[in-house]
């Protein structure tokens, strides 16, 4: 039985919102299934990381296994299945980056968030990430904090960009992602 | 398409335009190793392993993906391949755990086998191996992940042979992991397909997995035991303290009618053999009433002078005798040969789970019109009625899947429920459950679309399960008869109900289905045989009910339980049980003699396509019996010439004795399968089952075997009947097994594997929420 | 928001909207934006192909295959649908133009396209983006929908018979995707792994279908193509190697940034003329001209290099994705080794043996020696695992970890011995990478 059939009263993770965009976006493509990657990084935007109920609904709106979800998701080097933070900090250290100091940017960001390559702050309001090039290497060093870009950075930017997140966070009334 | 001619290593092949490189290469006896090629499954081109050097071209080819054409060269083996190919084992031997002493696979495996080829015997990395702990995702499926070579060989037999898609790929790059479906648990069909394509020991099977080393086994191909379909298997045999044990069970060498498959009854049933409730002594009823052990020799002249007083008393026809579904043609014919000649009696029968009577009737003087298994891995257009193969019939349902991958091949379903193969059909429709009968009318209808399909296949292979019988079945086949170019296959149970059937366990039917009134050469044969019918199971024990039935004798069968009959019911009906088991039956008996299984014995088994095959004698049990001695003794016992039952020794022996063997085991047993098939062996033993195989063939319509295919371990097709079948018994005596994939009657029951199993398949109750 | 850059031997054809609020689709076409479209509608497929192959523009995602002949592969009839697939997975280290194509110029992706799709005689065109690029994919959404407003996109483009749908993509980080055929995977929400080739895309693509797959800088490069004429646009360039092309210049250079030089530009001129030279007045070391996946050249191979697809070639590296990353005297070749097999092995989709163990080792093995840790064995190790998986991987991934790795041993072996038994990285800066 599909979604539509099922009607509108069909428990979903999603907020009304992604739930009506993905009902939009299955429709979009040739096959459904065209949606599955998008349909994961938006749902982890969302609830945070591709957890356990985010594959059953997701294989369930598409119509494959959460098996085949499985195997798709972990393809994905964006997608975690665990919490992160509220802020992800992703920190490029491939060569561009690297030579223009992003080891020492990367380690200042992890003396200032007391977590390493993969962490979570206690209060779940950032998690540090060492990622792979994110395609600002005539802008090294570069970091993306979700997805906003924040280039041509030295060690002593850290603090600024992480006030710059905590107060938003303070602003969101955030708490961690259960 | 047409040939285009090519050459590889010097030497000029041909082989239609499109074949790929790799299949033509094996077929003109080039071998080019490879991982992740296998057979009939999609390509991967990922273990980098058949390359070759194709001529005018840059890089190293994989001959799994290039397709030949005309006029190609091609190189496949050289100092530069072979370095290639030894870089690649290196870089796979890099991560692999060097376990193989402890290996299930060592001695088996492919990896190790293509290491001693090219000889990586270096090892250039001191960095330590990735590890991940061993995971168990069934009772019967272990994955250990460190000896993965993603070959991906195991996801896609799952997936695009089994259709069950239980395994994935997880994570990416030297991450990477096989993964099953439910968690960290396989929910699946268990067939263990993906422990049998696994070319290293990354996939286990849990039945086997720490026994023993491949070579310290024999292995013995025979038959299965479990359904109708009759796989070959290979008995991995073991010395033990009593006897000889079988340690696995599993296709090993792929020439038999199931060709690359095995199910999980197959692969993990065998266990039944092992069992400690095995009866092992014969046991006689006190006078206390209580079974106790006897000596053979004591429980043998018991039972025979019971019967003989019995018989010389009361008549034969006071006599009942109750047959198996998976003792061999030779015990069959034998059972109901010592029950019409020795005990007088035509009251012979048993569980019959298809109506092959009907079906040898509806093809009265019609030859060639049954389909061989063989002919549903082939046929361009099958129509499956009734049934369900993928649970009661797994290797045809492989065969029907495999067919419609491979060869495009039409399938149509007609079935009063879903069944999982309309997965494969190109048209289902759906019936009622009395409207089976009306099939013929609806497909002359041309009123749904199966029905035109189907009216415009120029032939037609129809499959039809039990639910057709009698009239039903007789107006089916007549249907197809009508139309032309039908061939067709009727569904039934366990391993040897159709050459139950066909040998004649019928109380109006002789062996051929020869009628007992018109017995033709039977009745010189059979000098003296009653040729009245007799009675069939549910009147045998209406007379055991009201005191009329002196004995009963019941050969691997479980009636209490079918009937539910208790020692009230059987009245004094002196019974006498030849059994694996202490089954009910067993349990209200007067003797109890035990019985060999299928895997302790040599004869032949006759699957529900007619497909005759032989059974092997792997493994060997103190204290056991084959049926057919225990009835050959029996009838010595009671003062038989055995050689009137057994015609053993009567020919002159012309072949030598053995003088002029070779000294290689494998030539003295080419010889002896030439021998047999010649009929050259000398049958000195009245226990020996192909003495009475030659007497099958002389007086059995339809059972003309090829017997050098025979006893070389192929199936060799049979015909039902071709003789006149007037007067069917009135009653629809039809009781279907049902048996699942983890069921085998009375059998599975004493398999712990196969319990196991069901369990770990059976969905628990549904919980509330947890969240 | 990255920074532009300007010189003045720049000749800007792709960039010439850049920065002048192009994204606004009034704006793109007040700068003569999808003029090229209509008259690409007017002349016709074969006029299309014909100025494509007079243009001599070649595959800016690396690979350099000329366009016009990639498109006149295409089969004029096919029963199934054909696509035209933008490669917006921009992931090569050292390589970020897409990038700015996206922030500053969305419409010419999607003009570029279109004129794909009325070449092949496709109605649908997808455009996939990188799924850290989300900001820039709602740039190209908004630019999408803007196009759809206008009617330049639909049914009928420009009220015209022809049509043409634009769908966007967001991938989820996978450099394996922007292989061509895993980019088709990825879009039918598969895992990321190659294809079997052959069928090449153009005669079984994206779900079965012919396939038109172009980077996205060759795809925004298409209209300027049009609007010059092929010949004036191959005439900016060098022979066989049509028009500019998008440097990125990264690493220790004065003015890094992306440069719109013509074709065949010398290498030793971008880094000390338009990049300003070697950071903070240093000598140079080593230069990887095309992205991370190009074997390194020497100072005294760059002298009179031209960078175009044939002179990089014969110079024994590659032009690829015009990443230029310039190393200065005081980088550790050897760490630099190590961080680029590093990504290789975090990015290799393990589908073939070579790559997936191959990665793994090099990267093992590398690790161990930047530690000190290595012996001179090590060194003929690495070199025979890199030579043992090129040409030998399912698809270029595995070339692309063994081609530089190769490079850096032949030229640098002396840096290399000079990390053995123990001495310490005569450069180090810090103890040990963490583990991506």
């Amino acid at each position: 039985m599909s979604r539509q059939e099922m009607g509108k009263e069909t428990m979903t993770v999603f907020s009304p919102q992604l739930a009506a965009r993905f009902d939009a976006l299955v429709e979009k493509y040739p096959v459904r299934r065209s949606a599955l990657v998008p349909m994961l990084l938006y749902a982890q935007d969302e609830v945070g990381y591709v957890s356990d109920a985010v594959i059953a609904e997701v294989a369930e709106r598409i119509g494959i296994t959460e098996l085949e979800v499985r195997n798709v998701a972990t393809y994905y080097s964006m997608l975690r299945f665990k919490p992160g933070g509220k802020f992800n900090v992703q920190v490029c250290t491939n060569i561009s980056c690297m030579l223009r100091g992003a080891y020492e940017l990367f380690e200042r960001f992890q003396e200032e968030l007391g977590v390493g390559h993969k962490g979570v702050t206690a209060d779940g309001v950032f998690s540090l990430e060492e990622v792979e090039c994110i395609g600002a290497c005539c802008w090294a060093p570069a970091i993306q904090v979700n997805y906003d870009f924040h280039d041509e950075l030295a060690p002593d930017s850290v603090p600024s960009i992480l006030a710059e997140y905590r107060g938003k966070a303070a602003g969101q009334g955030v708490t961690p992602h259960a | 398409m047409a040939d285009v001619t090519f050459t590889v290593d010097g030497k000029k092949l041909a082989a239609p335009a499109g074949t790929l490189l790799i299949d033509a290469c094996r077929k003109a006896g080039i071998e080019i190793p490879a991982f992740c090629y296998y057979p009939g499954l999609s390509l991967q081109a990922a273990c980098r392993m058949c390359v070759v050097r194709q001529e005018k071209v840059g890089k190293l080819q994989t001959a799994c993906t290039t397709a030949v054409a005309e006029g190609q060269v091609f190189i496949t083996e050289s100092d530069e391949i072979a370095q290639a190919r030894k870089a690649t084992l290196q870089l796979l031997l890099g991560n692999h755990p060097l376990d193989c002493p402890v290996c299930d696979a060592g001695g088996e495996c492919e990896l190790q086998d293509m290491t001693f080829k090219y000889g990586a015997g270096e090892s250039l990395y001191t960095e330590a191996k990735h590890h991940r702990d061993e995971q168990q995702w069934s009772p019967a499926v272990f994955y250990d992940r460190p000896r993965c070579i993603l070959c991906y060989r195991c996801v896609r037999m799952c997936g695009e042979g089994m259709d069950v898609w239980a395994l994935g790929i997880q994570n990416r790059g030297s991450s990477s992991v096989i993964a099953p479906n439910n968690g960290n648990q396989l929910d699946c069909e268990q067939c263990g397909m993906c422990i049998d394509v696994c070319p290293v020991g990354a996939l286990t099977s849990g039945s086997y997995r720490y026994k023993t080393r491949p070579w310290e086994m024999k292995h013995v191909s025979t038959v299965c035991t479990h359904c109708a379909d009759g796989c070959k298997v290979t008995l991995g045999i073991r010395q033990s303290n009593d006897g000889s044990e079988i340690v696995r069970a599993d296709n090993r060498d792929k020439s038999g009618i199931n060709n690359d498959f095995l199910c999980a009854k197959g692969r993990f049933g065998f266990d039944f053999v092992e069992n400690p409730e095995r009866l092992n002594r014969p046991l006689v009823r006190n006078a206390q009433g209580e079974l106790e052990p006897a000596t053979w020799d004591h429980a043998l002249r018991f039972a025979a002078a019971k019967l003989r007083e019995i018989r010389d008393a009361r008549g034969g026809s006071s006599i009942g005798v109750i047959g198996s579904n998976t003792t061999t043609n030779e015990e069959n014919y034998l059972l109901q040969k010592f029950a019409r000649v020795v005990l007088q009696t035509n009251n012979i029968d048993h569980t019959r789970t298809a109506d092959y009577a009907a079906f040898a009737a509806a093809l009265e003087g019609q030859t060639e019109k049954t389909a061989s298994l063989r002919d549903t891995e082939s046929a361009p257009a099958i129509l499956l009625v009734g049934g369900n193969p993928t649970e009661e019939h797994p290797l045809l349902a492989w065969n029907l899947r495999t067919n419609v991958r491979l060869n495009k091949a039409r399938l149509y379903v007609a079935n009063n429920r879903p069944i999982k193969l309309e997965r494969q059909a190109r048209a289902a429709l759906r019936l009622n459950a009395e409207d089976y009968a009306k099939l013929p009318a609806l497909l002359e209808s041309g009123a749904s679309d199966l029905a035109k399909a189907v009216l415009g296949e120029e032939s037609i292979l129809l499959i039809f399960g039990q639910e057709y019988r009698g009239k039903d079945l007789a107006s089916l086949v007549a249907w197809g008869l009508r139309r032309g170019n039908v061939r067709f296959a009727c569904l039934g149970d366990h391993a040897n109900s159709r050459g139950a059937a066909d040998m004649g366990l019928l109380p109006d039917r002789l062996p051929g289905f020869v009628s007992c009134r018109d017995a033709g050469p039977f009745a010189t044969e059979y000098a003296g045989m009653p040729t009245d019918s007799g009675m069939a199971q549910p009147e045998m024990f209406a007379a055991a009910a009201k005191g009329e039935l002196g004995a009963l004798l019941v050969v691997g069968a479980n009636p209490a339980a079918e009937f539910g009959l208790d020692r009230t019911k059987l009245g004094s009906t002196f019974t006498i049980v030849q059994d694996i088991f202490q089954t009910e039956t067993a349990a209200l008996a007067d003797v109890v003699f035990p019985a060999a299984s299928l895997y302790e014995k040599t004869g032949t088994v006759t699957n529900t396509y007619g497909d005759v095959q032989l059974v092997l004698k792997g493994a060997d049990r103190a204290g056991v019996k084959s049926d057919f001695e225990i009835l050959v003794r029996l009838a010595g016992a009671m003062g038989v010439d055995v050689k009137t039952l057994v015609p053993f020794g009567k020919r002159a022996v012309t072949a030598d004795l053995g003088q002029s063997r070779g000294a290689q085991a494998g030539e003295a047993d080419r010889h002896a399968v030439w021998l047999a098939a010649n009929d050259l062996e000398p049958k000195l033993s009245p226990f020996d089952p192909l003495a009475v195989l030659d007497e099958i063939e002389r007086l059995v319509p339809g059972y003309r075997l090829d017997r050098l295919s025979l006893f070389g371990g192929n199936d060799v097709p049979t015909e039902p009947g071709f003789v006149a079948v007037t007067a069917l018994t009135g009653q629809d005596l039809v009781a279907p097994a049902h048996d699942g994939l983890f069921t085998s009657g009375t059998l599975s029951r004493y398999s712990p594997a196969l319990q196991d199993l069901k369990r770990h398949q059976t969905p628990a109750p549904a919980e509330a929420a947890a969240d | 928001m990255p920074r532009l850059v300007s010189h003045p031997d720049e000749v800007k054809i792709v960039t010439s909207r850049f920065g002048k609020g192009a994204a606004d689709i009034d704006r793109y076409v007040e700068m003569g934006g999808y003029a090229a479209a209509r008259k690409c509608l007017e002349q016709g497929p074969d006029w299309i192909i014909n100025e494509m192959k007079a243009s001599n523009l070649r595959g800016r995602g690396g690979a350099g295959f000329p366009t016009g002949m990639k498109w006149s592969f295409v089969p004029k009839q096919s029963a199934k649908p054909k696509y035209v697939l933008v490669n917006g997975d921009e992931s090569e280290p050292g390589t970020c133009k897409d990038h700015l194509i996206f922030l500053h110029d969305p419409h010419a992706v999607i003009e570029g396209a279109m004129i794909a799709g009325i070449a092949i005689g496709a109605k649908v065109g997808f455009i996939y983006l990188r799924g850290e690029y989300r900001y820039l994919l709602e740039i190209m959404e908004k630019a999408v929908a803007d196009a759809y407003a206008k009617g330049f996109l639909g049914k009928n483009i420009f009220g015209s018979d022809t049509e043409f749908q634009v769908i966007t993509q967001s991938g989820a980080g996978a450099y394996e995707v922007g292989e061509e055929s895993a980019l088709m995977e990825s879009l039918e929400g598969k895992r990321g792994v190659p294809r079997i080739k052959p069928p090449f895309p153009a005669v079984v693509g994206l779900y079965g279908g012919p396939t038109v797959i172009n980077n996205a800088e060759t795809i925004a490069t298409v209209p300027h193509v049009i609007t010059m004429g092929g010949p004036a646009y191959a005439a900016v360039g060098t022979e066989r190697n049509g028009g500019t092309r998008l440097f990125g210049l990264s690493g220790h250079v004065e003015r890094p940034g992306v440069y719109e030089l013509p074709m065949g530009y010398n290498l030793k001129k971008m880094i000390y003329e338009v990049g300003g030279g070697v950071r903070g007045g240093r000598k140079l070391k080593a230069v990887v001209p095309g992205g991370s996946s190009t074997p390194v050249l020497l100072p005294e191979e760059i002298e009179t290099l031209g960078m175009d697809f044939d002179q990089v070639g014969k110079a024994g590296s590659m032009l690829g994705s015009g990443g230029v990353v310039v190393l200065d005297d005081q980088t550790c070749i050897v760490e630099f080794a190590l961080r680029t097999i590093s990504f290789y092995q975090h990015e290799s989709c393990g589908w073939c043996i070579p790559c997936r163990e191959g990665t793994d080792w090099l990267k093992k093995s590398l690790t161990r020696f930047h530690a000190g840790f290595g012996v001179e064995k090590d060194i003929d190790n690495i070199q025979y695992l890199a030579q043992n998986m090129l040409g030998r991987t399912f698809c270029p991934l595995g070339d692309a970890a063994a081609m530089p790795t190769l490079g850096f041993v032949k030229k640098f072996r002396k840096e290399f011995e000079d990390h053995l038994n123990g001495k310490p990285c005569p450069f180090a800066k810090h103890v040990d990478l963490a583990v991506v």
